[in-house]
């Protein structure tokens, strides 16, 4: 611990790209492993596209057109951002968790990692940079299908993508912190607990207005929330200051999991 | 110059003190120990040099750099070989070296250059493109060695270089660390084997809960602990207590283990004679130079592998 928090000033003295020189080391470390794993790699990119037919193509047949602040919007169109953002959402809860724990707990990959010039945040920066390189490049394929098969309707959709590296970030980081919690594989499941109703619930498959006052607030509280309704109004061209907003919530949501990552990684392996 | 400086060094965790005050001193391209049995607060001293557990009391020095202040300084000039040996299990043998060495900040064409020789040097040039899974237990050890040697390490921490290795491949490994030692790296071990302390320390501390019980060469300390020889008599008894009276006066000190009598003595083969003049019988009897695991029975009453 006291290694971490006194090693930490340096950091910030430190121009960037010298300060994400050892982040990088691990993401090129994670860059070789999936080399021997390229398949599992490939799959990520289908899981969203196959929802994007089924609920924009299949269900949108039945559903016809949605209604949003009194526009009438195809089906295809409203839910293809929100399936762009829950994958981002899901490959980057992916990455931390599941195969964080594997290194953590079983490969014992951070304990040698750490006896590097490595340090717990270097760990937890490199880690979620690998999280969101991946995502980077599901988001950009995403979009490029969903453009094609001409569900997009507005150019700005292009900041589509570094909006959904910006939820990856934040679903990452708190993805990893959590992991730091956890005992076995069967804490797993608290995972799955957390992202499932934000899945279906967050405005995801139909618009906030459909919900009475009460839940709404509920529902604006969640993260994914946030992240579904900016890559939705990014998408459709609708640009208002309540994105801002959405930004705001991912930024702080973000920085309260890389701090509690890099604090337990050193309470965990530091001792 | 020394390495490493620790005084009245503590490591606790809660209320269990694992290092309780100890005081160390390693010279470059110096071969240093600490022998003990388990849970004697090696393991917790050399991650304490290695920079990777905060020092609880006392003082520590490596490089002459604090580890709470310059963790990552000194990290960058270590190689360290952990008890168990984490190699990375998701790649491939030569990428364990490759990815290692960037870990330290070394260009690819650094490591790339390092990785040949370190395989040769680990007699693992063969292997380079294997499984690491597939790899035998030696062959896993001294692939942690390797890639510990990636970036060109002054001091080089070993804990437990050969525990669960069997004889021959424990034979290599000490070859191997034996041409770092004559290379001039400054090797700190830990051990709770005697051959091997013997075989590779210039010097060594024992260690029994979390203190120093003696220190020298492994030379001086059998000479200022233990005699010369040893004669180990085996009888047919339960208990070989009951047999100490009849060898009395023979050892300058006896020691009885579950299975034999321990005599310490000048000359093993007289002592013998003595033991077969005065009519007792052994099912068998053995002489032998005095070894570290004697020094220890003496410091500590107990012998190190129970």
């Amino acid at each position: 611990m006291a290694t971490g928090t006194t090693a930490a000033p340096a950091r910030h003295a430190l121009p960037f790209p010298v300060a994400m020189a050892r982040p990088a080391a691990l993401v090129e470390r994670n860059l070789r492993a999936a080399r021997h794993y390229w398949l599992t790699f490939v799959s990520g990119f289908f899981e969203p596209v196959f929802y994007l037919f089924a609920m924009g193509v299949g269900i949108g047949a039945l559903v016809g057109s949605v209604d949003v602040d009194g526009r009438e919007i195809p089906y295809a169109v409203f839910v293809a951002p929100a399936m762009m953002a829950t994958s981002a959402m899901n490959g980057a809860v992916y990455d931390s968790t599941g195969n964080v724990f594997y290194k953590l707990k079983h490969s014992k990959l951070y304990r040698s990692v750490l006896s590097t010039p490595l340090r717990p945040w270097d760990i937890a920066a490199g880690e979620i940079s690998w999280a969101l390189l991946r995502g980077l490049i599901y988001s950009a394929a995403f979009l490029l299908v969903a453009a094609v098969a001409g569900f997009v309707p507005s150019w700005w959709a292009l900041l589509a993508i570094p909006a959904c590296t910006l939820i990856g970030l934040g679903f990452a980081a708190v993805g990893m912190a959590a992991t730091t919690y956890m005992r076995s594989w069967n804490d797993m499941d608290y995972v799955q607990l957390a992202i499932l109703p934000m899945f279906l619930f967050s405005a995801t498959f139909y618009p906030l207005a459909t919900y009475p006052p009460a839940l709404q607030w509920v529902v604006q509280a969640t993260p994914l929330y946030h992240g579904v309704d900016l890559v939705r109004g990014l998408m459709m061209g609708d640009l208002h200051v309540g994105l801002l907003v959405h930004v705001g919530y991912l930024a702080v949501f973000s920085a309260l999991g890389l701090w509690a990552t890099t604090r337990r990684i050193g309470t965990l392996l530091l001792t | 110059m020394s390495l490493i400086r620790a005084t009245g060094l503590r490591k606790t965790f809660g209320d269990f003190v694992a290092v309780d005050g100890i005081d160390v001193e390693v010279a470059a391209g110096e071969s240093f120990g600490f022998l003990g049995p388990n849970g004697a607060g090696k393991t917790s001293t050399m991650r304490m040099i290695g920079a990777t557990s905060p020092v609880s009391g006392g003082e520590l020095t490596v490089f002459g750099m604090d580890p709470a202040s310059h963790a990552s300084q000194i990290k960058a000039r270590l190689g360290v070989v952990p008890q168990t040996d984490a190699l990375d299990e998701e790649l491939r043998v030569r990428e364990n070296l490759l990815v290692y060495g960037r870990y330290f900040g070394l260009t690819r064409e650094q490591v790339r250059a390092r990785t040949g020789p370190l395989l040769e040097f680990a007699q693992l040039t063969e292997k380079s493109d294997a499984v690491v899974e597939s790899l035998s237990g030696g062959m896993k050890r001294r692939l942690t060695i390797a890639r510990a040697l990636i970036n060109e390490p002054s001091l080089l921490l070993l804990d437990e270089p050969t525990t669960g290795l069997d004889p021959q491949a424990r034979h290599v490994l000490w070859d191997r660390l034996f041409r770092l030692k004559r290379d001039g790296v400054t090797l700190v071990l830990t051990t709770h084997y005697m051959d091997e302390a013997e075989q590779l320390c210039d010097r060594l501390v024992v260690m029994d809960h979390g203190r120093i019980v003696a220190e020298g060469s492994p030379r001086s300390l059998i000479a200022q602990h233990a005699s010369r020889e040893v004669l180990e008599l085996r009888f047919d008894v339960a208990d070989h207590a009951e047999r100490v009276e009849e060898v009395a006066g023979i050892a300058e000190r006896v020691e009885v283990l579950a299975d034999r009598l321990l005599l310490y003595v000048h000359d093993g083969d007289g002592a013998l004679e003595t033991v077969a003049a005065r009519g007792v019988h052994p099912l068998s009897a053995l002489v032998r130079r005095a070894s570290l695991e004697d020094v220890f029975l003496r410091l500590t009453g107990r012998s190190l592998i129970e």
